[in-house]
């Protein structure tokens, strides 16, 4: 890592700077991923009425995790973190699948896919 | 130079993409901002020199997994105009939500650049090897030391196969020709041929 030139704001002190340009670091991956896990997070709270976004919304976070995952592998030189990212995807293409079988089905016994309206295991 | 462009593009893409997604009225429009968020993201992977998983991505999710979900959406028939009744009452704890959410991580990213815990580095078993590609290097890797947990990824999609389809299979009455596959395992060469030698220029009765 260069010093940090005179030019740097000092919110970044932390950011690698180069010439006084901004090169891409960690931090920008990490940054991007947590914007797309809260994204994630947010779609889950906003739509109470349509469990399809809310599993789209899964699959934003899952995502964020893999950004997360590939950026540390890059930056460790280690690459088990892509294996790891590997296995994510694998998961997250059983949960759609599995999912979306579930909501097929209730929605083939409802006539409806709302949040709210599920409620069939309450005691 | 164009490094820094290209990230900022990509991550830009995937965050306005993301942010649709969630946000868009038709699902049939979050499931395509959902595809563009995909390609973004391993544009941002390949920048990192992981083309093997970017285009794993762009293959699985795009072509399987966002193409299940546009099946679903067109499948059922929902009135989409009464979907978003609740959104505004949910809003506010939602905004809370991601409010600590990003308050946490701005916390975690201030402690890091404080000074960060020292976790200790790579025992070096997973680096790359050297002058070979990154899909080189994987296949060593995961058909080596991780062999036994790439074949139980393969169980794991083995069960999640089996589960929709058993989840979503129906029997149905009025379908002629149901197969009964106890009747076909119960059933013997005995019971099925026999044996005859009809006269010459007389047929057989059968």
């Amino acid at each position: 890592m260069t010093q940090p030139s005179t030019r740097a704001p000092k919110w970044a002190k932390g950011l690698n700077y180069d010439r006084g340009e901004a090169v891409i670091g960690i931090e920008h991956y990490v940054v991007v991923s947590s914007i797309l896990f809260v994204l994630g997070v947010l779609g889950i709270f906003l739509n109470r009425k349509n469990v399809i976004v809310i599993l789209m919304a899964i699959e934003l976070i899952l995502l964020s995790v893999n950004i997360n995952f590939v950026a540390f592998s890059a930056f460790l030189n280690d690459l088990v973190g892509q294996i790891f990212a590997m296995f994510i995807l694998t998961v997250a293409a059983g949960e759609a699948a599995i999912g979306l079988a579930i909501l097929v089905i209730f929605f083939r016994d409802r006539g409806t896919i709302a949040v709210d309206d599920v409620n069939r295991m309450k005691g | 130079m164009i490094h820094t462009i290209a990230f900022y593009i990509f991550a830009a893409m995937v965050i306005a993409s993301g942010a649709l997604v969630i946000m868009a009225r038709n699902p049939v429009h979050s499931v395509l901002w959902l595809i563009l968020a995909f390609f973004n993201a391993a544009g941002l992977m390949v920048l990192v020199g992981a083309e093997f998983i970017a285009m794993l991505l762009v293959i699985v999710y795009v072509g399987a997994v966002a193409v299940l979900f546009l099946f679903v959406v067109m499948m059922l028939e929902i009135d989409f105009a009464e979907m978003r009744a609740g959104f505004v009452k949910y809003f506010p704890i939602g905004v809370l939500l991601a409010i600590v959410l990003v308050a946490e991580m701005i916390l975690g990213i201030g402690a890091y650049s404080a000074g960060a815990l020292h976790l200790g580095t790579a025992d070096g078993t997973g680096a790359p090897l050297i002058g070979e590609s990154n899909i080189e290097s994987i296949g060593a890797l995961l058909y080596g030391r991780y062999l036994f947990l790439f074949e139980s990824a393969g169980l794991v999609l083995l069960v999640a196969m089996i589960g929709a389809i058993v989840l979503t299979h129906r029997e149905r009455g009025d379908v002629r020709g149901h197969q009964n596959i106890n009747k076909q395992v119960r059933r013997r060469p005995d019971d099925a041929t026999v044996n005859t030698r009809p006269e010459v220029g007389k047929g057989i009765e059968l």
